[in-house]
């Protein structure tokens, strides 16, 4: 075997201009197949590390029936003291949880004395959110000049980006928040503006923020109340075991009906990113048939001309003894050594561009967001992955023109000019 | 003792509606060890009876035994097989393969048929290429030499794998006559060294006295077999 592979490799050296070519094709292929998944794949973790970092966190746990009704934000849905004591303590005893933040989710309505425009709002407690999603700062901005991230005391707001700009709200203004609470009770103070925050894809882009407390007095709640838990796992790759944990846990708390109280849900099911997300996949897949497609027909085309320009070649080696079994095994082995030399270097090539591009820093802009950087990476196991389709696919290619090289009669391929 | 024994060999060819009777009920025997060679017009059947010598190709009927095998029933691997072990091919067109030096054409046959360790033969290559006459040009490749340096190389590789039998079809065709000349008295002088059979088919007047036996072929049979004990 290792004599054929020797006369293979040599086959492939001497027919150098061939080999070049149909190389090139597979390095092409598999180049623009890793650095699409590598793109691609780092878009979608992108977009992720934003939504789940930023606005919603892995999980969320909301009273059942919630999630149906999101959009009008029910205040009839809320958690009491009671039930948000439960939930934070099976939250704090499962290990995969880092972080989780309780917010009160309402509509209202906001003025600044002499415009007024409805707005979805946040209560939140700034301490566990910044926990729990811990790019939210970086959406805020705060008074010009100040670095850190600005404050969400009591009496403080943060308007959404477009709000404020059509409200012409600036930081420091004061302005005038209404809200109706549970009991259809209208209530309204005022509340300076200390951060204006960049609006995102998705729901509760463009909420506004405001201190819990506030929240609480503002829709006269007494005690605590809560529509929402936001919770961060220690890893994203755990998200399954904490989500089949926490959902396990939350399922045997039923109400005095005997039907579940709580409902959790993984980012996937609140985001419609998640959808692109599903997109992305479905077109990476569809991007790897088509280097299969690619690698499939430029090596059996390849190998098949092989086979006519070597029809006396052929014929010779068989005339001298060589078994139909070598003379296929010869061929297959020609065409597994081109997928393997394209799929290693087009891998190299692959890796080297994903690492100048990272040097680079890719930018690019999606929905509202400008200037985000993509960080193009590829996991070792994709790359491998990819070049063994392609090997794979190699050997498939060149099955047809081996055989047909192997049932070449000698007595006819020596006659062939 | 014969090496090769024909009989009542027969090959027809279908072209369309067209039956071709290629050879017609032919026998002959052929000793170990001699010089022989098939004479005839074109389209004789030379070529067609040395390509079932070879094993080449099937009898449509009679048989044919070489070294002691009836050989003329087997199937395509049993055919390479017999053929890898016990014969060796010198083509009018040389064959030889042009990505491969000559050192490497003389190689081809012991990697690929005799699964033999090429380094452990280098010296026998250096010696058979010696022998005909072209070690000089081990490195070059077959479009850098010249006709009959090529036909020397296919006559070296013919001989690498130990064969009893060596057939030339018309292996002097493509060559000028002094050339063709030196081809066949290096068969001659390989037969005598290394002890094998050539049968090889010619249309040159001058080369055929070179044979020891000469079979002269017309319409598929043997016309005439002479004895000349070669010059």
């Amino acid at each position: 075997m290792t004599k054929i592979a020797r006369i293979a490799y040599r086959n492939l050296l001497r027919y150098s201009r061939r080999t070049m070519l149909t190389s090139m094709l597979i390095i092409i292929g598999i180049v623009a197949v890793l650095l699409f998944i590598a793109i691609a794949g780092s878009f979608k973790q992108l977009m992720v590390g934003q939504i789940t970092d930023s606005m919603l966190g892995h999980l969320q746990v909301h009273r059942k029936g919630y999630v149906a009704s999101i959009d009008n934000s029910p205040l009839n849905l809320n958690l009491n003291q009671k039930q948000t004591k439960k939930l934070t303590q099976i939250l704090k005893a499962n290990d995969h949880v880092l972080a989780f933040s309780t917010r009160l989710k309402f509509g209202g309505m906001l003025s600044n004395f002499s415009e007024t425009s409805n707005i979805r709002l946040n209560g939140i407690d700034p301490v566990m959110e910044f926990q729990t999603v811990p790019l939210l700062a970086q959406r805020v901005k705060g008074k010009e000049g100040s670095d850190s991230a600005p404050t969400l005391n009591p009496g403080e707001l943060w308007v959404p980006e477009t709000l404020a700009k059509g409200m012409k709200l600036k930081i420091g203004k004061q302005v005038v928040l209404i809200a109706t609470n549970k009991d259809g009770s209208v209530n309204g103070f005022p509340l300076v503006v200390s951060g204006i925050i960049g609006v995102m894809t998705g729901p509760g882009g463009r909420d506004g923020y405001l201190n819990i407390k506030d929240a609480f007095n503002l829709l006269r709640v007494k005690g605590t109340e809560i529509n929402e838990v936001a919770i961060r796992a220690k890893k994203m790759g755990d998200l399954k075991t904490v989500f089949s944990e926490l959902k396990k846990k939350l399922s045997v708390i039923k109400n005095k009906k005997g039907k579940p109280v709580f409902e959790i849900h993984t980012w996937e099911k609140i985001s419609p990113f998640s959808n692109i997300a599903k997109i992305i996949d479905l077109l990476t897949l569809f991007v790897k048939v088509i280097l299969i497609a690619i690698v499939l027909v430029s090596i059996m085309n390849v190998m098949l001309m092989a086979v006519y320009e070597r029809v006396r070649e052929i014929g010779t080696i068989s005339a001298m003894g060589t078994s139909p079994r070598k003379i296929w095994t010869l061929f297959l082995m020609e065409g597994l050594f081109l997928g393997f030399f394209g799929a290693v270097v087009g891998s190299i090539i692959s890796l080297g561009i994903i690492q100048f591009l990272n040097w680079k820093s890719l930018t690019i802009s999606f929905g509202r967001q400008d200037m985000l950087v993509l960080l193009p990476s590829i996991a070792f196991s994709e790359v491998v992955i990819t070049a063994l389709i392609v090997i794979g696919i190699s050997a498939l290619a060149t099955l047809h023109p081996a055989v047909k090289a192997s049932r070449l009669e000698p007595v006819d391929a020596l006659r062939h000019f | 003792m014969s090496l090769v024994e024909v009989k009542n060999l027969s090959k027809t060819y279908q072209m369309g509606e067209t039956t071709i009777h290629a050879l017609k009920d032919l026998s002959l025997s052929i000793e170990e060890g001699t010089f022989v060679s098939i004479v005839g017009p074109s389209g004789s059947g030379k070529s067609t009876l040395l390509n079932l010598i070879g094993v080449l190709d099937q009898p449509t009927s009679g048989s044919i035994r070489v070294a002691g095998q009836e050989v003329s029933r087997l199937n395509n691997r049993e055919r390479a097989e017999f053929r890898g072990e016990n014969l060796g091919f010198v083509f009018q067109n040389f064959n030889l393969i042009p990505v491969l030096t000559v050192y490497e054409n003389v190689e081809y046959p012991l990697l690929m048929v005799k699964n033999e360790d090429s380094g452990k033969q280098r010296d026998y290559i250096n010696e058979l290429l010696d022998a005909v006459g072209v070690l000089d040009q081990s490195s070059k490749r077959p479009q850098q030499i010249s006709g009959g340096q090529m036909q020397r190389v296919a006559v070296a590789r013919a001989l690498v794998t130990r064969p009893k039998l060596v057939i030339a079809d018309e292996p002097t065709a493509n060559l000028d006559h002094d050339t063709a000349y030196k081809i066949i008295n290096l068969m001659k002088k390989m037969k005598d060294q290394w002890n094998t059979t050539f049968i090889f088919s010619t249309h040159d007047p001058k080369i055929i006295g070179e044979a020891e036996i000469i079979y002269s072929l017309e319409d598929g049979m043997i016309k005439n077999r002479e004895v000349t004990g070669g010059k």
